[in-house]
């Protein structure tokens, strides 16, 4: 709303007239003064800065870090665990929750067991995986792939569960059965949850590369935050949680648009901008 | 044609819902069903549809039997049902997408059109109003040309004026292909508008408890006095069937609070 109405600003009054502004900007106003703020602080004297560094210095061991590549080295290590861990608990829970919500037995059979299992803390899981998965890579992806399971098992299940009996027999009475009736019906019906699944489940595979990372690795974002808390490096730690914040905002907007063109006809749908 | 014949529906936990219905339809007739609420009026229809299965007896149309949704048979719900996620060519055309896509086209567009709504093609369901919606809903039951057209209260959401439009455009509609027809309604002033024959169900269990043949000329003037006169024998029927519930049934008086 807002933004139509400041672009449909009329020009021709005279008046002093607002540059037309995005609606993000105003969400930056915040953070942005914060840094100022905190970095004006420690150009003052008002603040030593020791253990929270002000923005310039994070800045300036961020550009550090990515001049000698050993940021994009680490950020190419992170992403690619959860990559991975992400698509084997995406794929995992999808079929999951599928059948779960399709079939009675099954669901009785094995959801009250994922429940279970849902309520263990994941990191309780971590020694058990390094024990059967050793230290590298494997128990790190199954860990993610844990924390991404569970939000896209619920996710599908529900969904399929809660699918409208009313438009199943729209289908029904035009004779569709079985693959055509997943097809035409249940597949578009249940796309608006599993969407907000798959982004609920990113955004625990990103908190759980976290978790992956501090079990002992030699790169990736998890190990700059572990070595600048033992050497003592703050900005090092501040600036490998900006990375995170980024990549989070960034894969999180990637699934979301990659499914907006498929959930225009959503009436509640909104883009987040 | 359509016959019902000796047909009862008994629920899984034993209710007995519909009994020994029997009703025989000629081709291109219009049946209304009235009724009050739990009298089986909507069970009959979704047996016919196929939707569900009788426990007894047998539903023919054109000598086949329906056990199952049948390609002859289309159906109309009382809320329009419309796909969310396709456009409103794309629902009309749900149950064609078997045909060419040529003809398919072809169909949509001309189906569209006698609805009133070619200007609305590639409009989303939400963008629409509860008559623009219901009207999607009798054009995605008539592309598909069905020779037997049910409808299930299919007006009563509906505003006032927007239910008397859409039944005179219905008897429009029907007039060009003249499927026959069974409208469900607890509405008696529309099954006057548009039925030859109106039937009286009583409920516990569901059966028919009086059967008229609407003999008015079409189109009927639904402020004449034959119209009035029609109404109130109809209402009265239905007033009798009400009144057979037993007095021990009837709910505890206040009093006794």
């Amino acid at each position: 709303m807002s933004a139509v109405e400041t672009t449909a600003a009329p020009a021709s009054d005279g008046g002093p007239r607002l540059i037309p502004a995005p609606r993000f900007v105003v969400g930056l106003i915040l953070p942005i003064l914060l840094a100022v703020g905190w970095e004006a602080a420690v150009r003052f004297g008002l603040a030593t800065g020791r253990l929270m560094p002000p923005p310039s210095r994070v800045f300036a061991t961020l550009w550090e870090l990515a001049a000698s590549g050993e940021l994009a080295r680490h950020i190419a290590a992170t992403s690619l665990r959860v990559a991975v861990g992400f698509g084997l608990g995406v794929v995992a829970g999808t079929l999951a929750g599928a059948v779960a919500g399709y079939s009675t037995l099954v669901r009785r059979l094995i959801d009250p067991t994922l429940q279970g299992l849902r309520s263990i803390p994941s990191i309780a899981w971590v020694p058990l995986f390094i024990l059967w998965l050793g230290i590298f890579e494997e128990s790190k992806v199954a860990l993610i792939a844990v924390g991404v399971f569970f939000p896209v098992y619920l996710g599908v299940m529900g969904a399929i569960l809660s699918v409208d009996r009313k438009i199943v027999e729209v289908g029904r009475v035009f004779r569709l059965t079985g693959p055509a009736l997943v097809r035409r019906i249940l597949l578009p019906a249940i796309l608006p949850a599993y969407v907000l699944a798959l982004r609920s489940g990113l955004g625990l595979g990103w908190m759980f590369v976290v978790a992956a990372e501090f079990m002992g690795a030699s790169e990736g974002l998890g190990y700059l935050l572990v070595d600048g808390q033992q050497l003592g490096k703050p900005d090092q730690i501040v600036a490998a949680i900006l990375c995170f914040a980024v990549l989070g905002k960034i894969t999180d907007g990637l699934v979301a648009a990659g499914s907006a063109p498929f959930l225009r006809w959503q009436d509640n749908f909104r883009r987040e901008d | 044609m359509l016959t019902i014949d000796g047909v009862g529906r008994v629920y899984p936990n034993g209710t007995r819902a519909l009994e020994r219905i029997g009703l025989t339809l000629e081709a291109g007739e219009i049946l209304a069903v009235v009724g009050g609420s739990g009298c089986g009026k909507s069970t009959l229809l979704r047996l016919v549809s196929g939707l569900d299965r009788a426990s007894e007896g047998r539903i023919l149309v054109d000598g086949a039997a329906i056990a199952e949704p049948h390609p002859a048979v289309g159906i109309v719900f009382q809320e329009p049902r419309l796909l969310p996620w396709l456009d409103v060519a794309d629902n009309v055309g749900f149950g064609i997408a078997h045909l060419p896509r040529a003809e398919r086209e072809g169909r949509i567009a001309a189906v569209l059109a006698k609805v009133g709504l070619a200007d609305y093609a590639r409009r989303w369901p939400r963008e629409l109003s509860g008559g623009q919606a219901q009207r999607v809903a009798i054009a995605r039951a008539l592309v598909a040309r069905p020779s037997v057209l049910l409808l299930d209260e299919p007006f009563s959401a509906l505003d006032a004026f927007t239910r008397a439009d859409l039944q005179d455009h219905l008897l429009d509609l029907w007039a060009e292909s003249r499927p026959t027809m069974v409208l469900v309604t607890h509405d008696i002033e529309e099954a006057l508008v548009l039925a030859d024959r109106i039937v009286v169900m009583q409920p516990k269990p569901g059966r028919i408890a009086a059967e008229t043949r609407v003999a008015l000329p079409r189109p009927r003037d639904r402020l004449a006095p034959e119209f009035e006169e029609a109404k109130r024998r109809i209402l009265r029927s239905l007033d009798d069937t009400l009144s057979t519930r037993p007095r021990g049934e009837e709910i505890a008086p206040a009093a006794a609070i």
